[in-house]
């Protein structure tokens, strides 16, 4: 009997609706620790250091979001998903956040039950070629081998490109990016195609970097942010404003270095920024110096950009598009008012 | 009348086949109920949560190419199509792999008992190397390491201009049918049903009047005899269209992808050393007895094998074979690691990850595998039966 009592109580227990979630706040706030999906290595983005830390700029992504909810950077559980898994394990509830250089897309915001918290990275997608080959541009490559890596955006845009200029191409797919670098080495294919960070990161794990080039065409628009599960719209927010956050920082001018002395700024518009005045915290459910834990323990936009991609990185990326409005990229951050 | 009824109420719990039905129909019920209310509750929930649901991407377009295709196939094809497509490949890849590990299992399998000694050793040095290997470990090895160490297009090892090989896969002509080809066909399918007739000729002769006559040889004569010289009288109804290096690949001919080389080639040699250890136990299993009674009816060997041991051994070694045909069929999934274009690859990889309907197609991929495996093991158990000992 009571055999049967337990059988019929797992089997309440599974049945009954499980429809019921927590907010994503309280879990994070009870663990104690942020959940954040990242790639399985991909240099300036997120990748291992040789101290086995995670480094890049979607891992600072994490921590920023760690320190604003946690007041501690530190406080991330790094889970590494290839492209295939990551969306799945967002909508299980796995991770909390996915950091992993996922391009937003109409598809993947309205039918995966997913939100794009803004752009961290405006990206697009090109083409490494061998230097032996002697292509200069892209169309050129009719009938070429093409490596990419499974379950990308990257797949359809290249089938676009090559059918809308009449060209044939033969894919081969791989399921992480090493093994399309190893590919791609081997000769089993004429071209890597990727998004263009992600090319520069990957010449450079190449054996000889010197004998392989990027393409200048770009063929698609891929703009690479974090992403929150739909309906708890107050995770939503947080992360969200996580992003506008360090954007707004540099803006600002405030960095990891300054933050302390920019608490006694005059500037109304950097006190609310910084908690030293208004509730900005509290209405997102958090606390007051939120911002200020995020740009002094990571660090404001344009020094995690330099860091890990950009100039100050040995993948040595311009800032481009991800410029500052003022200084002639376009990212934009609404004012925090 | 109330007794009455009371009577027939209690003879039917008593009764142990009414009881039985009882219970199982309540167990039946619960697992129904427990089945509803998961996929209820999935539905709800990935309702509120805003995923899309249902089998309606199946006719969206696909919108991404793929590397082996069976049948017609482009990005502009459905979702549905990719199904197929990768349906077909992971028949194709384990249907060769069947074959293939067979053929090399029971070589491998007659030599462990092989009177002589290097034979012997070889394979059973080959037998417990290669089965302690991880399957994974082997097609990585194939393909990373083997296949990849060949040359690019342009420095191709050839065969007369003909068979290429480099690191994009192995190019061989592809025969083209001609005028005069469906004239030739028919030829050759008449000669195959001759060969069959004279079988069943020779088979009644045989039980007739003892005598025997040597149909395999005749009947390989004839069909090489129909394939050669056929193809002369008949105008060389078949061409050949070479493989040619034409801007960064080859083009025309058939290829044959390094993905499926290497998938085939693992998959082969993994799944051989065990249907060798089962070829080898088969034919030990026939007691001793039967060899030393052949013996004494002045069979020779290779009647001794065919018409004695062999249909023994098969009794004990088909059920043992089925699993391991199963085993590789499911063990093709492991294409996705090296990007051959399977059904978990394409499917339950590309196409899952653009759609994100991933309760769809894991169940679809599951009932796939499931049926393969169903209708394989239904054919074993026929072959089974038919072998199996008619006990008198």
């Amino acid at each position: 009997m009571k055999k049967i009592a337990t059988i019929v109580g797992a089997a309440m227990a599974v049945t009954a609706a499980a429809g019921v979630n927590a907010s994503t706040l309280d879990s994070v706030k009870n663990r104690g620790a942020l959940q954040c999906g990242v790639s399985d290595g991909l240099p300036g983005f997120s990748a291992t250091d040789s101290a086995g830390r995670w480094q890049g700029l979607d891992a600072d992504f994490c921590r920023a979001v760690a320190a604003a909810v946690l007041g501690d950077a530190e406080k991330v559980n790094f889970v590494s998903l290839t492209a295939t898994e990551r969306f799945t394990a967002l909508q299980s509830g796995e991770i909390d956040v996915l950091s992993r250089n996922s391009t937003w897309t109409l598809t993947r915001d309205a039918s995966l039950g997913l939100n794009f918290a803004g752009v961290n990275y405006y990206d697009g997608q090109g083409f490494l070629v061998s230097k032996d080959l002697g292509v200069d541009s892209a169309l050129e490559l009719d009938g070429a081998s093409v490596c990419i890596q499974s379950g990308t955006t990257t797949e359809l845009n290249l089938a676009d490109y090559f059918r809308m200029n009449g060209m044939s191409y033969e894919p081969v797919l791989y399921d992480t990016s090493d093994q399309t670098t190893a590919g791609f080495e081997a000769g089993r294919c004429d071209i890597l195609t990727s998004d263009q960070s992600q090319l520069s990161a990957l010449r450079l794990q190449l054996s000889n970097p010197d004998a392989a080039v990027v393409l200048p065409e770009i063929i698609s628009k891929e703009p690479l942010g974090p992403v929150v599960r739909q309906g708890d719209d107050v995770w939503f927010n947080i992360v969200k404003w996580t992003l506008f956050a360090k954007i707004n920082a540099e803006e600002m001018g405030i960095t990891s270095a300054n933050a302390d002395e920019m608490l006694s700024s005059d500037d109304p518009s950097v006190q609310r920024l910084l908690g030293s005045s208004g509730n900005m915290g509290e209405l997102l459910r958090l606390e007051n110096n939120w911002a200020y834990n995020i740009v002094k323990q990571v660090g404001n936009y344009g020094e995690v950009f330099e860091r890990t991609v950009g100039t100050g990185s040995p993948l040595n990326i311009e800032r481009g598009l991800n410029a500052l409005w003022t200084n002639g990229g376009i990212q934009y951050a609404p004012p925090v008012r | 009348m109330k007794s009455n009824n009371r009577n027939g109420l209690t003879r039917l719990i008593y009764n142990p086949t009414a009881r039985s039905l009882f219970f199982q129909a309540v167990v039946l019920g619960g697992l129904l109920w427990f089945m509803l209310t998961i996929i209820g509750n999935v539905m709800t929930n990935l309702e509120t949560r805003g995923i899309s649901t249902g089998f309606g991407f199946l006719s969206q377009p696909a919108g991404f190419g793929i590397s082996q295709t069976l049948i017609e196939y482009d990005e502009t094809f459905s979702f549905g199509r990719t199904f197929i497509v990768g349906l077909l490949n992971t028949l194709l890849v384990s249907a060769l792999g069947i074959v293939a590990a067979t053929i090399l299992g029971v070589f491998v399998g007659i030599s462990r008992i092989s009177p002589n000694w290097l034979l012997r050793k070889i394979s059973m040095v080959y037998i417990e190397i290669l089965r302690n290997i991880p399957l994974l470990l082997q097609i990585f090895f194939w393909y990373f390491v083997v296949l990849q160490a060949l040359p690019r297009p342009r420095d191709s090892i050839t065969f007369g201009e003909a068979v290429f090989i480099n690191v994009r896969g192995v190019f061989v002509p592809k025969p083209m049918a001609e005028t005069g080809f469906t004239f030739y066909a028919v030829l050759i399918v008449a000669a195959i049903i001759g060969v069959f007739v004279l079988g069943r000729w020779a088979k009644r002769r045989m039980i007739d009047t003892g005598q025997q006559f040597p149909v395999f040889w005749t009947s390989v004569g004839i069909l090489i005899g129909t394939v050669v010289i056929g193809y002369f009288i008949t105008g060389r109804p078949i061409s050949l269209e070479y493989p040619e290096l034409r801007g960064l690949n080859f083009r025309g001919g058939i290829s044959l992808l390094p993905e499926l080389l290497a998938l085939w080639f693992a998959l082969t040699i993994y799944t051989s050393t065990y249907i060798g250890e089962i070829v080898r136990s088969g034919i030990q299993s026939v007691a001793h007895g039967q060899t030393e009674a052949c013996r004494a009816l002045g069979l020779n060997e290779k009647q001794r094998m065919n018409l004695v041991i062999l249909p023994q051994a098969m009794r004990v070694m088909i059920p043992p074979m089925t699993s391991q045909y199963l085993n590789l069929t499911k063990n093709s999934s492991l294409a996705t690691a090296i990007g051959y274009p399977d059904l978990v690859s394409v499917f339950a990889g590309t196409t899952l990850n653009q759609t994100g309907q991933a309760i769809e197609i894991i169940t679809m991929t599951m009932l796939v595998y499931l049926t393969i495996s169903l209708s394989v093991s239904a054919f074993m158990n026929w072959f089974n039966k038919r072998v199996a000992l008619v006990e008198r």
